[in-house]
């Protein structure tokens, strides 16, 4: 095994591939960091060598039948055309080499279903296109996005090189943060389509699906940065909501929970003033960038017949009410969501404060946070 | 000039209409079949200009072409066509050319049902393709139109539920006409067990077809109500199960997917022989490894659904079910080879074609047996080596023995034989490029890129380059094919009956082109 991977090394070497850029360049399967993903590297490997030696003894014939069995060499046809003994080896040895591979594969199955006895669970959901953290028995629970570098840069026509932007479109504004060694069991669902949490170190994507709460553990050996990204097509902005797991040794761990925690009752004590109308507007634009410019688009013209101009929209244009409603809310059986869940109170207000006096609009009106606070 | 006008009067009973009505009122199977081939060709070159656009938006990293949205209704068009458009009217145009002559019968059995079979088509494809002008533009949830995602589409949602309608209803008349054909039409003493593989394979196929695409039509209904009349099948706020639509799909795509490759079997079983001068290896042990296939593909469907959280119990069942499967398709590339063995071999162009597809199909394969080991599946899973492992099985697979067919019978067909150096040029430069455009996909895979994506993070570039360029000389490639075919129909050197000189079967006994009505008098079975 660690012949081919020297191979693959060498091989990499030899195709040209080198430099900064391509420093995580992967030919195979990554080994991970989990006793898992080790196990699932292993079975890789093993079936792959059982295809080579096959592909070398199936295609060797062919080749060999047509480098000497070709009329041209003045070959002349037998004309033989059943042997049950052939046909029963064919059958036969196939299958005890199909059931030696499914000897261990059983084995590493088995162990990837048994989630008992986690240390600690965190609760993963897939939004269209984020993922929201919420640690169980933990005051933690945060959302994570594509970092603002990679997002600007994956623009149509942005014209920044992918390659100047680090870890692009592999980048969060926010990971998740899980400590090293203990067994962490995730428990995943969606608020609106199937999603796929997806990290290659890990060894395993699983579903997350609306209504259903599928299970899936890790324990990491080693502490790092782990990047991956969802795997099942999930509407319009797919390819842009990745995974980015930090896993901390156990103190380093203890002293960002406790950093949570803390700026977590600042958010909540801070006293929420009245702000004027135009600071809200350069909130909202934020807010809406990160949000909502994905479908309605980033001058908030929309996409005809899926997702309506936010752009002289009779909602955004019309009573506040209904539009705060609106984005609350969401709107069931459609793309938008209910945002109430996913923005405070000072976003929620900077972003329709934003819609009604931007993006062509000219209501003239705003929202304060502690309006939506009453409403919640 | 005058007498040979009044002579061709006399005789028009014997030959076809004349005109553009001829091809919409014939019940003739040859020009039925031909209808088929030919738009299966102008779907191929559609699917295929889509892939051009998917490719050449990862040309590179970063968005240069086209929008995400756009990109999404690329990669599910794309998909749709090909296999409903392209591979399945393909293999039914050969059918219809093909079957009555090889069972020595002068038409199909059902010949109105087949007219109307073929004449459906047009008009589902026109109504998906006219999706892309609608609000909200084409379907853009995949192929495989999983909810909740696919209810989100725009107005042309419901033109893609009733488009796939059409095809799964033109398949099943196309089955049921190929099964009564095959029961009925048979000349006699052509038994089963002495009918061409060909025959076979289509036979088995059209009953799993029989079986799943009312299966589709279902699932696709409920999608619909779900949107609509506000049922709750796959909703799980109403109660429903967005899993259950998955188990329902792939309950009919995975017998489809069987339903593209194993007609293929068949005309490679057909050609093989033929450029190898010896008769078929094992002819009955591919006829129960073809059926052994065919009943472990209903029961192997959750493969497609490792990730979707199954029960451990079940996903050992659908592991090893699936691991079965290597058995008997093991059987026919071992048959195939023991045919080439010790034979006389030429390597004319349907020869290349089809040992072109042996090894890339048994490539396509050993994926396949990666894919099916669950606890690996997890990693491979909705990753650019599933795409790399389908595309080898249906490009290099099921595409290449259409151009198998079509060279092999080509000549027979139109009474010209087509160019020999460009066939040749043909098959170097699309199996080059073939490999060139996929073969890499195994690396991005398993280096970690998902599939359905329009932009991809650095550490992928260089392979997606090569893919790229592969993919665009393969579409190039595809479009000399179309020029040869085209020089084949205006002329070129008059093939013999016989054509091949190792060619074995009734078809070789007609003239070629072959008389409009195939038998009417029935032959003579060895």
């Amino acid at each position: 095994m660690d012949k081919l991977k020297q191979f693959f090394a060498r091989s990499s070497i030899l195709a040209g591939i080198s430099g900064v850029a391509h420093a995580e360049y992967g030919l195979n399967l990554p080994v991970g960091v989990t006793e898992t993903s080790q196990a699932v590297y292993g079975l890789h490997m093993q079936i792959l060598w059982v295809c080579i030696i096959i592909a070398c003894v199936v295609f060797g014939a062919m080749i060999w039948s047509m480098v000497f069995h070709r009329k041209s060499q003045g070959a002349v046809a037998e004309q033989f055309h059943e042997s049950m003994a052939a046909e029963l080896v064919w059958t036969v040895v196939p299958f005890i080499i199909l059931i030696v591979m499914a000897v261990p594969a059983t084995k590493v199955l088995v162990d990837m279903h048994d989630v008992s006895e986690p240390d600690m669970s965190i609760k993963v959901t897939g939004y269209q296109w984020k993922w929201r953290y919420e640690y169980i028995n933990e005051d933690i629970d945060f959302f994570s996005s594509l970092d603002a570098a990679s997002n600007e840069a994956r623009q149509v026509g942005s014209d920044i090189d992918p390659a100047t932007v680090e870890h692009y479109l592999l980048n969060v504004d926010r990971p998740l943060v899980i400590p090293v060694g203990k067994k962490i069991r995730f428990l995943l669902t969606a608020s609106d389509v199937i999603h796929s949490w997806w990290v290659p170190d890990f060894g395993w994507k699983k579903d997350a699906i609306p209504g259903f709460i599928n299970e899936a553990w890790v324990k990491v050996d080693k502490p790092g940065v782990y990047r991956g990204q969802c795997a099942e097509l999930c509407g319009r902005d797919h390819g842009f909501m990745p995974i980015v797991v930090e896993v901390k040794s156990t103190e380093d761990y203890a002293a960002w929970v406790q950093s949570q925690k803390s700026s977590a009752e600042l958010t909540n004590s801070a006293v929420v003033e009245t702000l004027p109308p135009q600071e809200l507007k350069q909130q909202g634009k934020k807010v809406y960038q990160a949000n909502c410019a994905a479908c309605h688009q980033q001058k908030g013209e929309g996409v005809p017949g899926v997702f309506p101009a936010i752009t002289a929209s009779a909602v955004v244009t019309g009573e506040i009410s209904k539009h705060i409603d609106l984005v609350m809310n969401g709107k069931p059986g459609t793309a938008m969501a209910a945002f109430k869940g996913q923005l405070s109170d000072l976003e929620l207000a900077a972003v329709i404060t934003y819609q009604r006096n931007s993006l062509g609009n000219k209501v003239g009106d705003a929202v304060q946070p502690t309006e939506i606070a009453a409403l919640r | 000039m005058a007498t040979a006008t009044a002579t061709h009067e006399e005789h028009h009973d014997h030959g076809p209409a004349k005109g553009l009505m001829r091809w919409v009122t014939t019940t003739n199977h040859k020009d039925i079949g031909t209808l088929y081939l030919l738009f299966a060709l102008l779907m191929f070159m559609i699917g295929g200009a889509m892939a051009m656009v998917i490719r050449l938006e990862l040309f590179q990293p970063g968005l240069q072409f086209v929008d995400p949205g756009f990109f999404n209704q690329m990669t599910t068009v794309h998909a749709l066509v090909m296999i409903f458009g392209g591979v399945m009217p393909a293999f039914v145009g050969l059918a219809n050319w093909m079957l009555p002559i090889m069972i020595g019968g002068p038409d199909m059995a059902l010949p109105r049902m087949n007219n109307w079979s073929f004449w459906i088509l047009p008009f589902a494809f026109a109504m998906l393709l006219s999706t892309f002008f609608m609000d909200g533009g084409a379907p853009a949830g995949g192929w495989t139109i999983y909810p909740p995602l696919v209810l989100q589409g725009g107005n042309g949602f419901p033109f893609m539920i009733f488009a796939i309608h059409m095809m799964g209803i033109s398949s099943v008349m196309g089955a049921i006409n190929v099964i009564v054909t095959i029961l009925n039409m048979r000349a006699p003493g052509m038994t089963l067990m002495k009918m061409p593989l060909f025959v076979w394979t289509w036979f088995i196929t059209a009953y799993l077809l029989i079986a799943v695409m009312p299966v589709l039509a279902g699932a696709v209904t409920m999608l619909l109500t779900d949107r609509f009349f506000d049922t709750s099948f796959f909703n799980a706020a109403g109660g429903g199960d967005p899993v259950l639509f998955q188990h329902i799909f792939w309950f009919f795509g995975h017998p489809e997917v069987y339903i593209l490759i194993l007609p293929a079997f068949g005309i490679v079983s057909a050609i093989i022989p033929t450029f190898a001068r010896k008769p078929l290896f094992g002819y009955s042990s591919m006829v129960y490894a073809t059926s052994s296939i065919a009943f472990l593909s209903f029961i192997v469907w959750a493969h497609h659904m490792f990730t979707v959280g199954l029960p451990l119990e079940g996903e050992l069942f659908f592991m090893y079910a699936t691991m079965l499967i290597a058995v008997p398709t093991g059987v026919k590339v071992f048959n195939w080879i023991s045919t080439m063995w010790k034979g006389s071999m030429t390597f004319e162009t349907p020869m290349l074609f089809s040992i072109g597809f042996v090894i890339m199909f048994t490539i396509g394969g050993f994926s396949g047996l990666m894919l099916a080991i669950a606890p690996a599946d997890f990693q491979y899973h909705d990753t650019y080596f599933v795409v790399a492992h389908f595309h080898y099985v249906l490009v290099t697979g099921a595409v290449y023995s259409i151009m198998a067919a079509a060279y092999y019978w080509l000549p027979k067909w139109t009474g010209n034989m087509y160019n020999e150096t460009m066939g040749k040029w043909h098959f170097w430069l699309s199996t080059i490029s073939v490999n060139v455009l996929f073969f890499p996909q195994h690396f991005l895979g398993l280096a970690g890129m998902p599939r359905r994506i329009p932009d991809y993070s650095v550490q992928f570039a260089e392979f997606n380059m090569w893919s790229s360029l592969g993919g665009f000389a393969f579409g190039l490639s595809q479009v000399f094919f179309c020029y040869i075919v085209y020089k084949t129909i205006q002329g070129g050197e008059k093939a013999t009956d016989q054509v091949w000189e190792g060619a074995d079967g009734l078809e070789w006994e007609l003239s070629s082109p072959p008389p409009y009505h195939s038998f009417t008098t029935p032959p003579k079975i060895k």
